[in-house]
């Protein structure tokens, strides 16, 4: 039976790993390859690197980190980090990433989407969507690591990305992230409910009823998590840890 | 003659690295070729291979691999595993563009249409069991219903039941294997599957030749 996806999310800040609390207050994790060596014990199911700064530095995550990664995962995993060409996106999956996860350009210039998808074939090209609510209540995509808004309004833009060819768009709640008290899952369902295409749910998973409220009540297909697996206990030591498959059974 | 040289394809269609990788972890030296030649004198050949149909086999027909994927699997028998697109590309055709491929199997490439969109979303991305239908080498030691990583939109539709050698229930059952003789075809991704994946690989390169080329 098909189960949902339980996805590591690990963000990469000047080559280590951190974690942010709604995009902010960084703190350093550890060692990347490290934590891929860990998740390969664990069998995760899917990883997430995520390169923060890319885009606002005008520069494109490392081949030499994908390379890197690709070495030791023994599971699929999805890059991003100021990816806008074609040619990078051809390096990164020759490379060994099997998705690309565009962000910032995706809002800049929503044909490149259509343009990657139809080279490489919708299954390899995510689209994050980072959601932030305005003074007004209204769920705006952000860019740049949710520095900079857009006129996009997070669902319009979920139904713009399915329609250039997207294969894949992670919701990302910027007010959730870090605060592991659980996903947006009005925000995820509506989105779910108005696209075809698998959505990924990211921001605010703590615990594993969160992953299974996203599932059964969001519709995600996949569930997405920083803090909830990089830290352990209520003083958030650092520990890398991942639900087991009989946990998983017990749940989905 | 080369024997026992594992090639992987590469017609500039996706992740060759990550199969190579996964083959390193047991012991084994694949090439990375694609060229035409080296693809003809292979031992064993794997086919991966991710984005579209029409430009597969496009891809395919321009560097002159697509002939000699004919001699050396249908002619000198040689093994060959198709991996996702690979599978695909071995069959009639594709709904994907609409093109014909090698025509291996009786079978053809649709489209997913699933009726509930919310709860069963295209791409058919993540983790499913697959059930092996058949008494199959690259299945041994391996428990039926294991799990395997999936990342597709189009699903094959068999036309001649002898060749399914696994199927996969995503709303509704489809084939995500097929198998006669030398070659193979496998939907899911061996190469991103965890120890099982590993295990298809180890099968699969320790066939028997189904015949001698020399």
């Amino acid at each position: 039976m098909f189960r949902p996806r339980i996805i590591p999310v690990l963000l990469l800040k000047n080559q280590g790993l951190v974690k942010s609390i709604k995009f902010k207050d960084y703190r350093y994790i550890g060692d990347p390859i490290n934590a891929v060596k860990i998740f390969n014990d664990l069998k995760a199911d899917e990883l997430v690197f995520l390169d923060i700064l890319a885009s606002k530095e005008n520069r494109t995550i490392s081949l030499e980190f994908i390379k890197n990664v690709g070495e030791e995962a023994n599971m699929p995993f999805a890059v991003g980090g100021g990816i806008k060409t074609i040619e990078q996106i051809r390096k990164i999956i020759g490379t060994g990433a099997e998705k690309v996860i565009i962000n910032s350009y995706a809002a800049q210039n929503p044909d490149f989407i259509r343009q990657a998808s139809e080279t490489y074939g919708s299954s390899c090209i995510v689209v994050c969507i980072d959601v932030k609510k305005s003074f007004f209540g209204k769920e705006k995509t952000y860019i740049l690591n949710g520095s900079q808004s857009t006129k996009f309004s997070s669902l319009e833009f979920a139904q713009i990305m399915e329609e250039k060819g997207a294969g894949e768009i992670i919701i990302q709640s910027i007010e959730r992230d870090g605060t592991m008290l659980g996903y947006d899952i009005n925000l995820i369902r509506r989105i779910s409910e108005s696209v075809s295409i698998p959505i990924v749910a990211l921001g605010g998973a703590g615990e594993i009823i969160h992953l299974k409220k996203a599932y059964q009540e969001g519709f995600a297909s996949g569930l997405a998590a920083g803090s909830m697996f990089v830290y352990h206990g209520s003083r958030n030591a650092i520990l890398i840890n991942y639900p087991n498959k009989k946990d998983l059974n017990t749940i989905f | 003659m080369i024997k026992n040289v594992i090639i992987i394809i590469d017609y500039g269609m996706g992740n060759l690295n990550s199969v190579k990788r996964k083959l390193s972890r047991i012991g084994v030296n694949a090439q990375i070729t694609s060229n035409p030649k080296e693809i003809l004198e292979a031992g064993k050949l794997i086919l991966p291979g991710v984005g579209h149909f029409s430009k597969a086999v496009e891809n395919l027909k321009r560097t002159g691999i697509w002939g000699v994927l004919n001699e050396s699997v249908l002619i000198r028998k040689t093994p060959i595993l198709g991996i996702c697109l690979g599978l695909q590309l071995m069959c009639n055709q594709s709904e994907e563009g609409d093109v014909e491929g090698l025509g291996w199997f009786d079978a053809n490439v649709v489209r997913f249409k699933v009726a509930d969109k919310i709860k069963y979303k295209v791409p058919h991305i993540g983790w499913n069991n697959v059930s092996v239908q058949k008494e199959s080498p690259l299945f041994k030691g391996i428990l039926n219903d294991s799990e395997f990583y999936f990342v597709h939109s189009y699903h094959i539709i068999s036309n001649n039941q002898k060749e399914v050698l696994t199927r996969t229930i995503y709303e509704y059952n489809f084939t995500s294997g097929l198998s006669k003789g030398n070659i193979f075809g496998l939907q899911f991704h061996p190469e991103k599957s965890h120890d099982v994946g590993e295990k298809i690989f180890y099968n699969f390169i320790n066939l028997l030749k189904c015949s001698d080329p020399e």
